[in-house]
């Protein structure tokens, strides 16, 4: 009878799911489903000239700028395969729109940008191994890219221990500064204390947080909490699902039971759509129990399968900020992809390109050490509004919006800050905020 | 919130998704020691027929009824597939079928990926399964219940299959004793294929439910595939009645877990009950001694 021998294997087998999934849980956006799917080298990715470029700069002697040539290469580490790939592909595109406009324009410091692609397939360990790659052998001046807050505290090593340059374009939880990267997505004070002075004056007076058990939910949450205290608003509940798992309904339960003004939803990735559903469910929605999320954007919003007129979103751009440098840039993203919507993300990494070569031009060098001096102060003209690069904590000064979407799955922009909000990743300038307390 | 209805009414839905998921897993285990990891996928490709049927047919009226014999018919194809072509070579080997169908499962999902995209696709909720009944001061949506009312059915027809059909009898048989209904003149190597059509199928209606939950993506069945295995193995292996109580147990145990702590909390607790259970008891509710399936 040995077809009855799965049994002895029961034991062992239930503990290492135990095991598994709970490892699954703490690990960020990281789903497993990362198949091996060859790294792309793109068509239109030139082909590697060695040792043109040199990002060392320690190396950087007076008149050297480090980069020898009429080109400069560019790292571009974004999935293109895996589970976040449908997110990063949309950075790529902007980030390969951004290089061919300012080729156009006669490139940066008169060189014309080469780009060298690499797919971090939806994994932190590869993002660690690619940026290592772009970094020592193929010499790339700086790199653009990363997602989930796993593949970005991967590469942080990586790039601190080879003086190189990252430039990371998604809002994240904060609490990080390092001198190799540039972080062109809004942190906490520029997404998250927004959306809480969004509620204020609206009058809000109790809040219910739903979130993913990781870790950008988790900190956004303590600050919120900290946060509505200091503005009189009660939390009324708090709930958080495992990434993995895409059932809602004993959490909105809840939600319906306590009868909050505001839903915070921190929710990320496919989740949203199980929470939404539920919450439609249940009889909730925009007239008596309206919801701010910080990662529903254009792209997400209709791939609900229920209707999300009237909800809230706190970003720091969307496809209708009204501006010459947004109508500009918006054409020349669907005459190059088509009739898509454009992101905060895909924005963030628009500008980034940009910082980074008006950066380079102030510095009049593409040693890093030489960019890092000359990055205080520096400026774009960003489709989201005026951006500042702060050189002390390498974050940009972004003006905070608060959309509500209509019928089209656009927003209209209900709310913004009176100036663009100077980063503070470590709320520093925050009274209340007290990093120790839970 | 009423402290008992919620939890309970949630947690037997959520266990009848447990349970469409675990029979076509125990069937398979029990009667040919097969571990199929891709099971998962099966749900997966459901929830993708309840998207494309929606596409073709709209979103309102009886399309997500048409779904149902869609999803089942394709994925019980895909599943006689993956028997044919890998699972058959490796009968009575169980860690090797882990092996290869976890394989399986990746190639599932990155194919629903590259045909799909990684954004998940809507699955709309006709307006007859929005509404919600009043019980004891639960607002109770529709969906749940009908998802109860689907398992339920699939179970009642599976249970009347092997226990009235000669189809039925035959997988009995072959679960019982192999060689001698063999020697009787059952074909067990089409009985093998057509076992795992149907607990394929099965898989498949379980994935048009999660549909109505979640909508559709790629990687929505690795979060079903360890707890319908942690189901298979508690109610015991083979055993249709345990795998029913199991998954109702489960279900609900899960949704009061969730309702007084947390979800993540939840999931730690129900995966140490079951490996403490299992120490004690590790046949299952069920042992496969009774010698009976239905």
């Amino acid at each position: 009878m040995r077809y009855r021998d799965p049994l002895r294997f029961a034991v062992p087998l239930v503990a290492s799911f135990a095991l598994v999934a709970s490892a699954c849980g703490s690990d960020g956006d990281s789903d497993s489903s990362a198949s091996d799917s060859s790294t792309s080298d793109a068509p239109d990715s030139t082909e590697a000239t060695d040792g043109t470029a040199a990002s060392d700069g320690t190396e950087a002697a007076s008149g050297d700028i480090c980069v020898e040539g009429d080109n400069v290469q560019l790292g571009f580490l974004n999935s293109t395969s895996g589970v976040m790939a449908i997110s990063e592909q949309t950075v790529r595109d902007s980030l390969m729109l951004a290089a061919a406009e300012i080729n156009a324009d006669g490139g940066i410091m008169g060189k014309q940008i080469e780009f060298i692609e690499e797919d971090g397939q939806s994994e932190p360990t590869i993002f660690a191994e690619k940026i290592n790659k772009l970094l020592t052998d193929d010499n790339v001046a700086a790199v653009f890219g990363g997602w989930t807050s796993a593949s970005r505290k991967a590469m942080l090593p990586v790039v601190e221990g080879a003086n190189g340059l990252l430039f990371y374009p998604v809002q994240y939880e904060g609490l990080e500064a390092s001198p190799n990267i540039y972080y062109t997505g809004a942190t906490t004070n520029q997404q998250i204390i927004p959306a809480m002075d969004f509620l204020a004056s609206e009058g809000v007076e109790t809040l219910f947080l739903a979130g993913s058990d990781y870790v950008f939910p988790r900190t956004a949450n303590k600050i919120i909490k900290q946060y509505a205290e200091e503005l009189g608003i009660e939390i009324v509940g708090e709930e958080y699902v495992p990434l993995d798992s895409d059932d809602w309904t004993t959490q909105v339960a809840k939600i319906a039971d306590a009868q909050p003004d505001f839903v915070f939803n921190t929710i990320n990735g496919s989740s949203n759509v199980g929470f939404i559903k539920a919450y439609d469910e249940a009889g909730l929605g925009a007239d008596n129990s309206p919801i701010i999320s910080v990662s529903i954007a254009e792209e997400e919003a209709p791939s609900m399968g229920v209707d999300l007129t009237g909800q809230y979103a706190s970003w720091n751009y969307f496809q209708s900020v009204e501006s010459p440098e947004n109508e500009a840039f918006i054409a020349a993203f669907q005459d190059e992809y088509g009739d898509r919507p454009t992101s905060d993300p895909m924005e963030a990494a628009y500008t980034s390109l940009y910082l980074y070569k008006n950066m380079v031009e102030k510095a009049e060098s593409f040693c890093v050490d030489a960019v890092n001096a000359a990055s205080d102060g520096v400026t774009f003209e960003a489709p989201e509004g005026l951006v500042t690069v702060d050189g002390e904590n390498h974050h940009i000064a972004k003006t905070g919006l608060i959309g509500q979407i209509n019928a089209e799955n656009q927003f209209d922009i209900v709310w913004s800050s009176d100036a663009p909000i100077e980063p503070d990743p470590f709320l520093e300038g925050y009274s209340w905020w007290d990093s120790s307390e839970e | 919130m009423d402290l008992l209805t919620t939890p309970f009414l949630t947690g037997t839905a959520n266990g009848a998704i447990l349970l469409m998921a675990a029979l076509g897993l125990t069937l398979t285990f029990g009667q040919m020691g097969v571990i199929n990891m891709a099971n998962g996928e099966f749900l997966m490709v459901g929830a993708y027929m309840a998207y494309l049927t929606q596409q073709v047919l709209g979103t309102s009226g009886l399309s997500i009824l048409i779904a149902l014999p869609v999803a089942f018919i394709i994925a019980g194809l895909l599943g006689l597939l993956l028997e044919v072509t890998v699972i058959q070579w490796m009968y009575e080997r169980p860690l090797d079928t882990l092996l290869a169908t976890v394989g399986v499962a990746l190639v599932l999902q990155q194919l629903a990926q590259d045909i799909f995209g990684a954004q998940g696709d809507p699955v709309t909720a006709p307006s007859w399964l929005g509404g919600r009944l009043s019980v004891f001061g639960y607002e109770w949506p529709h969906r749940q219940l009908f998802t109860i009312v689907l398992a339920l059915t699939a179970l009642g027809a599976l249970s009347a299959l092997l226990k009235y059909s000669s189809f039925g009898r035959q997988i009995r048989a072959t679960v019982q004793n192999r060689q001698l209904a063999e020697t009787l003149g059952v074909s067990t190597r089409n009985v093998d294929r057509l076992t795992f059509f149907l607990g394929s199928g099965l898989a498949g209606l379980g994935g048009v439910a999660i549909a109505l939950i979640s909508g559709t993506n790629p990687t929505l069945g690795t979060a079903y595939i360890i707890p319908a295995f942690l189901v298979v193995v508690v109610g015991g292996v083979g055993q249709l009645k345990g795998t029913v109580i199991a998954a109702w147990v489960v279900g609900v145990a899960t949704a009061f877990l969730t309702d007084r702590t947390s979800g993540s909390t939840a999931q730690v607790i129900i995966f140490a009950l079951v490996v403490i259970f299992l120490v004690i008891r590790p046949q299952g509710l069920f042992t496969v001694r009774t010698r009976s399936l239905a």
